[in-house]
């Protein structure tokens, strides 16, 4: 299942609502407009991330939007639309957390 | 591959009708089908032609209209949220004795089943909201 986040971690809890019941084989978590914050480098939300057990991926124009390029943490995958587009044809379901 | 997409937020409110459009274009551009865009809750909102943003700004309904037109996409409304917020059709208007209607170009009203049929009958149906 590719799971989609699209607030801020700081803003609604729904991030923290993926990495507690996501199953996680075959899964994705894909992070787009404000969702992408929970990304940036030595941020509350890095650690709990990098132990989601899961590809992340960021969307590369809301990144950009916000000017977090050179700010995101190591691991992360940066995707544009068409990138979005094949993760939600490459899994079966997709759940996107609001 | 088939593709739906459900709209939850209104235009020019945070940015999910701007991804869902995005993402639209860019699964056309890879040969997928939208089969239909369902807008519910505050995403009815994106089918009012009475729409008039700046000039410098995008035109969020004219564009969902365009891009149907162009791709033969269903634009559904959701029949309920519709009624609550204002937005009609001819045949809505004339049964709530309404003196106008203001649907935009290849949007229809439309109920909840809509929704159901399109997660049925596509192969993905991506949500956008707020």
């Amino acid at each position: 299942m590719l799971h989609i986040v699209n607030k801020s971690p700081f803003d609604t809890n729904a991030l923290a609502g993926v990495l507690r019941v996501a199953k996680k084989d075959g899964a994705a978590l894909l992070l787009i407009e404000d969702g992408v914050y929970a990304a940036t480098k030595n941020s509350a939300t890095e650690a709990s991330l990098k132990a989601a057990g899961m590809p992340v991926y960021v969307l590369q124009p809301d990144v950009d939007a916000r000017g977090l390029q050179s700010r995101l943490m190591d691991g992360v995958n940066m995707v544009d639309y068409g990138g979005f587009v094949d993760l939600v044809a490459g899994h079966d379901n997709v759940q996107s957390w609001l | 591959m088939k593709f739906s997409i459900m709209v939850s937020e209104g235009p020019y409110t945070h940015q999910a009708t701007d991804s869902a459009y995005q993402f639209a274009k860019a699964a056309l551009a890879k040969g997928h089908e939208i089969m239909r865009v369902f807008f519910y809750h505050d995403g009815v909102n994106n089918g009012t032609r009475l729409t008039v943003p700046p000039q410098d700004d995008r035109h969020i309904v004219n564009r969902w209209s365009e891009l149907a037109a162009q791709h033969n996409i269903d634009l559904v409304i959701c029949i309920a949220a519709a009624q609550r917020r204002g937005l009609l059709d001819e045949n809505e208007a004339k049964r709530q004795g309404k003196d106008a209607n203001n649907i935009a170009p290849g949007f229809r009203i439309s109920g909840l089943g809509q929704l159901v049929e399109a997660g049925i009958q596509s192969d993905r149906l991506v949500v956008f909201g707020d």
